[in-house]
């Protein structure tokens, strides 16, 4: 018997440690596990290490966990959005760090290690600033940098539909990094609109399979991050 | 300098102008600002998809205010739409379009252009700044063809063409031509080539304002149409 199906946000998430390194889907407000967030602010880990193209906006979901001095480390492309205040405070004051990865690698290194891949060759940055420290190999006529793949102890992800196995369906660009995410990450933990009994999602058309994933809550009307952000609310 | 912005091309324009070099049946990734406007100024009768790094090709235009699928966004985070035979995929496919070499023609923005072709498009470099790169050096990696379209200076009248970069680069060598309110200049070998200036430009009015090696037109600029 394969149910993944978890009763509540606060359950799915219940062992992040501290410490942990947690992949969480999304760029900018589509594809945000908000709901996922929030409990995992509740919850209480800290010292985390957070993977996300970026580093949320006003005092909500990611900007949230931010804020709340959970995160030490922030993976991240681009840790600029508009009503991004939270992340660039703490970084200048020292409080988070910061490894800046271009978008295209940081997709492919999770996707790396997601597939087992310990390394691999790009030419994206090389002879540039984010090159430094990188090993740079000639192929063919060449030059291409060393990045690694990049895995998770946890991944927060959001999707519209899912079967109680695991089997995801995305809405349009909130699909972006979850696939790989679910991929690389240790536990992957996702929260859907609507959960299904298997066979009723088409097996052509699934996105993810439920192998890569292994917890499902259910969030049938989730909140949307520039709502609460324009009503000016601040998690907790 | 300050009244460089007197004359040539509005912002809107110069998209227009970079519309007309695209080529039909092309791929193309849209940088933030500017470049988003060329989708607007196709001509007619030519087909060109647009691909959003955040996993859509066959990005459309965008909706009313208000209206439209928070998640159905553009790279900017601004709200879209998906045209008749769009197609959604995640992040890493979206990549592998871009660093593949799948895409045709990336349009992006610029902070500096250097004569050789270095293109500096994501950080100042400045202490205090926040680093935020983007799928920049990704495009700038794997896509066939670069163009740029810029204010030809700064606001406060700098050059944005220059003999090299002061800021952290993007690439090296990368940038095929540039659109700017003054001019349409190709990078090549011997410098910044002026392919042709906007209506009531003067060649020594653009040298001024450029810090790089700026070659004329071989012959008459034609007008704009």
């Amino acid at each position: 018997m394969i149910d993944k199906r978890i009763t509540s946000v606060e359950e799915a998430v219940a062992d992040v440690f501290d410490g942990a390194t947690v992949m969480i889907g999304g760029f900018g407000e589509a594809g945000s596990p908000i709901e996922l967030i929030h409990a995992l602010i509740d919850q209480g880990a800290t010292n985390l290490t957070v993977v996300n193209n970026n580093t949320g906006s006003g005092e909500v979901g990611l900007a949230a966990l931010i804020m709340a001095g959970r995160v030490s480390k922030m993976i991240c492309s681009y840790p600029r959005t508009a009503n991004s205040t939270v992340f660039p405070e703490l970084y200048r004051s020292g409080r988070i760090s910061l490894d800046l990865v271009p978008q295209g690698t940081l997709a492919e290194r999770i996707r790396a290690g997601g597939a087992g891949i310990p390394a691999f060759f790009t030419a994206t940055s090389v002879g540039t600033p984010l090159e430094d420290g990188k090993e740079r190999r000639t192929f063919g006529e060449g030059d291409f940098v060393l990045e690694h793949g990049l895995t998770s102890d946890f991944a927060l992800i959001k999707c519209k539909k899912a079967d109680y196995h695991g089997n995801l369906v995305f809405n349009k660009t909130a699909r972006n990094f979850a696939p790989v995410m679910a991929t690389a990450a240790g536990i992957t933990i996702v929260q859907t609109a609507e959960v299904v009994t298997p066979g009723e999602l088409d097996p052509e058309c699934i996105v993810t399979p439920g192998i890569f994933v292994d917890r499902i809550v259910t969030i049938d009307s989730p909140a949307l991050e520039s709502e609460l952000v324009a009503r000016g609310v601040s998690y907790p | 300098m300050t009244d460089a912005r007197r004359i040539g091309l509005s912002r809107d324009e110069m998209a227009q102008r970079a519309a007309l070099d695209i080529p039909d049946g092309s791929y193309v990734n849209l940088g933030i600002g500017i470049p988003e406007k060329v989708a607007a100024h196709v001509p007619e009768g030519r087909e060109v998809i647009y691909h959003t790094e955040n996993g859509l090709l066959g990005m459309g235009p965008s909706p009313a205010e208000g209206m439209g699928d928070p998640e159905l966004i553009n790279a900017g985070k601004q709200r879209v739409s998906a045209v008749q035979g769009a197609s959604f995929f995640h992040h890493a496919d979206s990549f592998v379009m871009i660093r593949g070499g799948h895409i045709d023609l990336c349009v992006l923005g610029a902070l500096q252009v250097a004569q050789n072709g270095d293109l500096a498009n994501w950080s100042t470099g400045a202490p205090d700044a926040i680093p935020a790169v983007g799928g920049a050096m990704d495009l700038v990696a794997g896509v066939k063809t670069i163009y740029v379209i810029t204010q030809h200076t700064t606001k406060s009248g700098e050059p944005k063409l220059v003999e090299s970069c002061t800021y952290p680069l993007t690439s090296p060598g990368v940038v095929d031509r540039i659109y700017t309110d003054l001019a349409v200049i190709d990078v090549t070998d011997d410098g910044f080539q002026v392919v042709e200036l906007s209506p009531q430009v003067e060649f020594e009015y653009v040298r001024e304002r450029t810090a790089g090696e700026l070659l004329p037109t071989p012959d008459v600029a034609p007008e704009v149409t």
